[in-house]
């Protein structure tokens, strides 16, 4: 059993990976429909990072070791932080390595260096995208907590798992806390996704961009990693969400039925989010970089008012 | 297990710090002395008391015994218990780093003007008197090892004395270590008038009205918060720490700070014993400021020691973040919890002790080999000092908290704590700790970006000056102390559960309840609740990510040939980028200066358009300054103007002030 | 209590209650006249919901016709007076500002549990329900009180004060199911009449100190400065 709930828990986070480049390809394409444009094929992403693995591998004269590290690190932190949550089944092994708290340190530790390669090469570029990430992260840290600790209160634990199986064994209620955690953690994904109004991950436009700046030294496999790296990171947001607040589907035991029918939920849930992501990006602009705070400011509004709201209005004292 | 030995270890350290200030009395006539026999001597003896340690810990009693010096009719009293053999070990740990480190490093100062006599007299004093300020078990030896620290680490910090700053920085800490002594003596005089004794023991069997109770803890936290640099008695604390020697630095901001820790919790936890929810709601709020305050200050910093010291005010702050924790969980009844958050706050102790003081060798190291404190000035320093690098890159991910590495374990807990308040039945209480934990999570971010813009701006790009172009790898004494203490990051990082199994003891002895659900689930599994609430699996994450990477290392390089072009990093189509287009320190900075603007008091000049060598100048200046210590030394002054009055000069008048004083004070006591 | 106990309808209603509450954070920190305005009116839209879903659950007729007063004067009728007003004097395009909208935010939190603090010992027990709402309704009254103090616009003040009156009609409407039609008609005609009142002071504050700068008002007091002097 063990190994089936080993082997079952290898293949999810290896869907998470392969799963990654379709949704931005969703996103792109519901961006295109939404512009009157065609727009690329759904598995373009997939041809890209194929096209960038294969090409030659530049480095900067001025860059350390550290430089070529950062990718693979990275990747595999993000990786394993998307492995640890619940895809498709509950109660897997690798959700016990981590609950929520740790996963927003691996979230951490990539984007540390994530930082630190973009300020590797010694220019202008790196250092601002690094500041820049860093103050936005900085922000969208206590929002984030606050909006996960409403819920980890709600179930008494910080394990996804259990949080979820709180909330399918509660049925359907109607918590305003999790309205305002919902609220917060979309905005909050905004945020560490680097998706408009915080960031365009599509302009290269110096002044404005800040994911983009971090990564303007990489290529080749580099780029492809840190790329793929960003959009395992999207997905592992847009799981989150949807099967924190709307848990309903995913598998709660092994059969096969359920197994398959958590996997078709969890992708139907995930073509909603994205599409509502590309009605977002289409409606929005993309901020000043000084507006930021503000929006992160609603988000650990939201967040604060979630918890009060828990604690005021759904338990009392 | 027989406690003798340890005891005799511990004061075999005593005896081995206070022979290595013998020893370097001899420095005058060969300096080598100081590199040759001190050093190692203080090595000795923090290994001793790091055996000492360990024994008390793992043996688990208490031995204490009365030692022949003393007042007669207070001879001094010594006791090893758990509480006293974890900050013995914590003491032991870095003090061994810095006795395989010091020796190469004490080697800079043999050709200077300084005198060595007094760095190695004072570091063994120093050392010898933190020991005891650990080991006492009366109020008397307390304060005279509490002074024998405070006034040999004036003399350290006092050490480059030619400078004015380094003169006023050393002032500032007399003055505040000697306020703090005060007021933690007023502290121990209000136990010792419900106990009717100076002794330890006395003062835990007596019992206060919770009133006197509160003005001792309000006592005990001023004094010993002053010592500790938590906002905002913090001033003196970026002052003092940097200007010492970098190896006195690591022992001041690694190990003198939990001393402070270690008296708070034996005066609160131990000898007052019944404990208020209203202390620990104190010590949150204003461990949170201190966090905040501490990360945001540290984060302006340009100058890498005093960043560093910063940054101590704000580990100071996350210990007495969950010290409070534990006293709410603790005057509610849950003592399980208070269990909880107090072994949150001891593994944070050890945590900071060991990457404080790697990041402060680190620092030695840097500045031994450049002469270069100024982070505007370096650049480039990994392929420098790749050792150096290496470990420095440690500390910095330890400090910042990040998975898999020991910074990460405290929080974690220290989180795992704080959401456990729903058990509380106040709901104010309830709705105030999540409140305090998201002010955690901020410092937590704040810090990862203090730590990015340190390690990107001095070991990555290009080296920003000549000194540190021509910077040099240390020795191989300066590698290993490092690589001693990033050794021991990574492993208290990857096995939570045996540490926590060791300090567990020190909980059960102060507050009568361990966790013992914390390894219910073998040493792979932390779960500090129970394995539904949370769990955590440091060799298990270490393993996966290993695995995982190596994969994908195979997967990517299989097949493809590794062709790799060097390149010119992209120019905008101008010139190649020089040093000078670097981002900088303050550069760095900039976006969340400005967001928190408020809390800094900044004096910045822009060059205007027309000006024909533009500059640009900031200097931020802490608040408290303007709100709390001016205005006290105002009045300070003011009064002593007054004073003055007196001093009429004429011997006569002094003589007639001498009678009347004697007068009144006779008349007192009859 | 637990969430689990309470019927849909009460859900419905702790929901809207946190909802108003939202909007009253929101307003806080509005920079725009116009778009405080409409968060005002939506703000009433959800009182009336509020009184529509009572009504529905305590099943009290007299509650319908009281939601329906709420919706036509609170969400239409004092925004489009509102409206009018700030049209008339020109103040579409006005914005302002608060200088640390995060510090205005973390104060509003700390009403929000200081009156949590206040309203837990005063209803019993067996009431959680609507002690809950209670403190709820006394962090809008207190939020909209903020307002008025940190807000120097005085349209911007009249949002604030005719928001603390909606936190008190919700609490009358959650903890005592309703008042008497009178008292609430009398509300509802002192709400209007204050209204009426605040536009024609707008005019002659206008008039006499040529900006609705509410700070500019100590102009008015006799003694006069001697900075004023100066200028």
């Amino acid at each position: 059993m063990i190994i089936v709930t080993w082997l079952i828990a290898f293949i999810q986070a290896l869907l998470i990976a392969a799963l990654a480049p379709l949704l931005i390809g969703w996103v792109r394409k519901v961006k295109a429909w939404l512009q009157n444009r065609r727009g690329p094929s759904l598995l373009q992403p997939y041809a890209d990072l194929r096209k960038l693995l294969v090409k030659e591998i530049r480095v900067p004269h001025t860059a350390s070791p550290l430089f070529r590290a950062s990718p693979y690190i990275v990747f595999v932190a993000i990786w394993l932080a998307a492995a640890t949550i619940p895809l498709v089944a509950l109660d897997l092994p690798t959700s016990r390595i981590a609950d929520i708290i740790v996963l927003v340190g691996l979230l951490a530790l990539a984007r540390f260096f994530l930082a630190l390669a973009g300020m590797d090469a010694g220019t202008a570029f790196g250092g601002m995208g690094a500041s820049r990430e860093m103050l936005i992260s900085a922000l969208a840290e206590p929002a984030m907590l606050v909006a996960v600790f409403t819920l980890a209160m709600t179930a008494h634990s910080t394990s996804l798992v259990s949080v979820i199986d709180h909330h399918l064994t509660d049925g359907f209620l109607l918590r305003p806390s999790y309205l305002f955690a919902l609220g917060a953690l979309l905005l909050v994904a905004l945020a560490e996704c680097g998706r408009i109004p915080v960031d365009n991950p599509a302009t290269h436009l110096e002044l404005t961009m800040i994911h983009e700046a971090m990564l303007l030294e990489y290529a080749g496999r580099h780029l492809a990693l840190m790329e793929w790296a960003a959009w395992i990171k999207l997905l592992l947001y847009g799981v989150i969400i949807a099967n924190l607040f709307f848990p309903w589907g995913v598998a709660q035991d092994f059969s096969p039925l359920a197994l398959g029918l958590g996997l078709a939920a969890v992708l139907f849930k995930l073509m909603i989010l994205g599409a509502v992501l590309a009605v977002s990006e289409t409606a929005l602009a993309k901020m000043r970089l000084f507006r930021v705070p503000a929006f992160l400011n609603l988000a650990l509004l939201l967040a604060l008012l979630g918890l009060l709201s828990h604690v005021i209005l759904e338990v009392g004292a | 297990m027989n406690m003798t030995p340890a005891l005799l270890l511990a004061g075999l350290a005593v005896l081995l710090a206070l022979g290595s200030s013998a020893v370097s009395l001899l420095a005058s006539r060969d300096p080598s002395v100081l590199r040759r026999v001190a050093m190692p001597l203080i090595g000795l003896s923090g290994l001793a008391a790091l055996a000492a340690g360990l024994w008390a810990l793992i043996a688990g009693g208490d031995i204490s015994t009365t030692l022949p010096f003393g007042l007669p009719w207070m001879p001094w009293q010594v006791r090893l218990d758990a509480l006293s053999g974890f900050f013995l070990m914590t003491i032991g740990l870095v003090v061994c780093a810095v006795g395989i480190y010091g020796p190469s490093y004490v080697r800079g100062f043999e050709h200077g003007r300084e005198s060595l006599t007094a760095l190695g007299g004072f570091t063994g004093l120093f050392l010898a008197g933190m020991l005891l300020v650990v080991l006492a078990n009366d109020a008397f030896l307390f304060m005279v090892a509490w002074e024998l620290m405070s006034l040999s680490s004036y003399f350290l910090v006092a050490f480059q004395h030619e400078n004015a700053a380094n003169r006023r920085a050393a002032f500032l800490y007399l003055l505040m270590a000697h306020v703090g002594g005060l007021t933690i003596l007023l502290g121990f005089g209000v136990l010792s008038g419900f106990g009717h004794s100076f002794a330890f023991d006395a003062m835990r069997e007596a019992i206060l009205s919770p009133g006197w109770a509160s003005v001792a803890f309000a006592l005990a936290f001023v004094g010993f918060g002053m010592k500790a640099g938590l906002v905002p008695l913090h001033a003196w604390l970026p002052e003092a720490h940097p200007v010492a020697p970098s190896h006195i630095s690591a022992l001041m901001s690694g190990v003198m700070l939990k001393v402070a820790v270690y008296g708070f919790i034996r005066v609160v936890f131990d000898l007052i014993g019944q404990v208020q929810w209203q202390w620990g709601v104190t010590l949150m709020v204003i461990g949170s400021l201190s966090a905040l305050v501490g990360v945001l200050f540290a984060l302006m910093q340009t100058d890498l020691k005093r960043l560093l010291a910063y940054s101590s005010v704000e580990n100071l702050g996350i210990i007495f973040i969950a010290l409070g924790l534990a006293l709410v969980f603790l005057s509610t009844g849950h003592a399980l919890l208070g269990a909880l958050a107090f072994v949150a706050a001891l593994y944070h102790v050890i945590n900071h002790a060991l990457f404080k003081s790697l990041l402060f060798l680190g620092a030695g190291a840097i500045l031994h080999s450049s002469h270069e404190r100024d982070l505007e000035q370096m650049g480039g320093l990994l392929r420098r000092m790749p050792w150096t690098g290496a470990f420095f890159l440690i500390g910095c991910l330890s400090i910042s908290a990040l998975p898999p590495f020991n910074g990460f374990v405290s929080e974690w807990l220290i989180f795992q704590s704080a959401l456990q308040a729903w058990q509380l039945e106040s709901g104010v209480l309830r709705s105030l700790i999540p409140i305090a934990s998201a002010v955690l999570a901020l410092t937590g971010a704040l810090v990862a970006a203090t730590f990015v813009k340190v390690y990107g701006v001095a070991f990555l790009g290009q080296a920003r000056s000549r000194h540190v172009r021509h910077a040099r790898q240390g020795t191989f004494g300066m590698r290993a102390g490092q690589g001693f203490l990033a050794g021991l990051c990574v492993l208290f990082g990857v096995l939570p559960t045996q540490v926590i199994m060791l300090i567990d003891g020190v909980s059960v002895q102060i507050l009568g309840t361990g966790l013992p659900q914390a390894s219910a689930h073998g040493w792979l599994w932390l779960t500090p609740i129970s394995s539904e609430t949370a769990s955590y699996s440091a060799p298990l994450t270490i393993l996966l990510l290993t695995l995982v990477a190596g994969f994908a290392f195979w997967w990517f390089l299989r097949g493809v040939p590794r062709r790799i072009r060097r390149s010119d990093p992209w120019d905008c189509g101008f010139a190649p980028p020089t040093p000078g287009m670097q981002y900088t320190a303050t550069a760095f900075a900039q976006p969340i200066r400005r967001v928190f603007g408020p809390l800094f008091e900044i004096d910045e000049a822009r060059p205007a358009h027309a000006d024909g060598e533009p500059r640009y100048r900031l200097k931020l200046t802490d608040r408290t300054w303007g709100l709390l210590y001016l205005p006290v030394a105002r009045a300070v002054e003011s009064a002593s103007r007054r004073v003055v009055r007196l001093q009429s000069g004429n011997v006569r008048t002094y003589l007639g002030w001498t009678l009347a004083t004697l007068l009144v004070l006779l008349w007192i006591i009859s | 209590m637990t969430l689990t106990v309470l019927t849909l309808l009460q859900q419905f209603v702790l929901l809207l209650a946190a909802l108003v509450l939202f909007l009253s954070f929101v307003l806080l920190a509005q920079p725009r006249l116009i778009a405080a305005i409409h968060l005002f009116a939506w703000q009433g839209a959800l009182i009336a919901a509020v009184t529509l879903t009572v009504a529905l659950a305590g099943h009290a007729h007299h509650l319908y016709f009281s939601a329906l007063l709420t919706l036509v004067l609170k969400a239409l009728l004092i925004p489009w007076m509102l409206h009018r007003l700030v049209r008339r004097l020109g103040l579409e395009r006005h914005t302002e500002a608060l200088r640390w909208p995060a510090l205005a935010m973390m104060a509003g939190v700390a009403l929000v549990i200081f009156s949590y603090w206040l309203v837990v010992p005063m209803v019993e027990q067996g009431l959680a329900f609507t002690r809950n709402i209670v403190a709820v309704s006394l962090a809008v009254v207190l939020i909209g009180l903020l307002m008025m103090v940190l807000r120097q616009q005085a349209v911007a003040q009249v949002l604030g004060f005719m928001s603390m009156e909606n936190g008190l009609f919700l609490a009358a409407v959650s903890a005592t199911a309703g008042m008497p039609l009178v008292v609430e008609l009398g509300v509802a005609f002192d709400v209007l009449v204050a209204m009426v009142l605040f536009g024609v002071f707008f005019f002659q504050i206008r008039e006499s100190i040529d900006s609705l700068d509410v700070d500019r008002l100590n102009r008015l007091t006799e003694t006069v400065d001697n900075e004023d002097l100066i200028q």
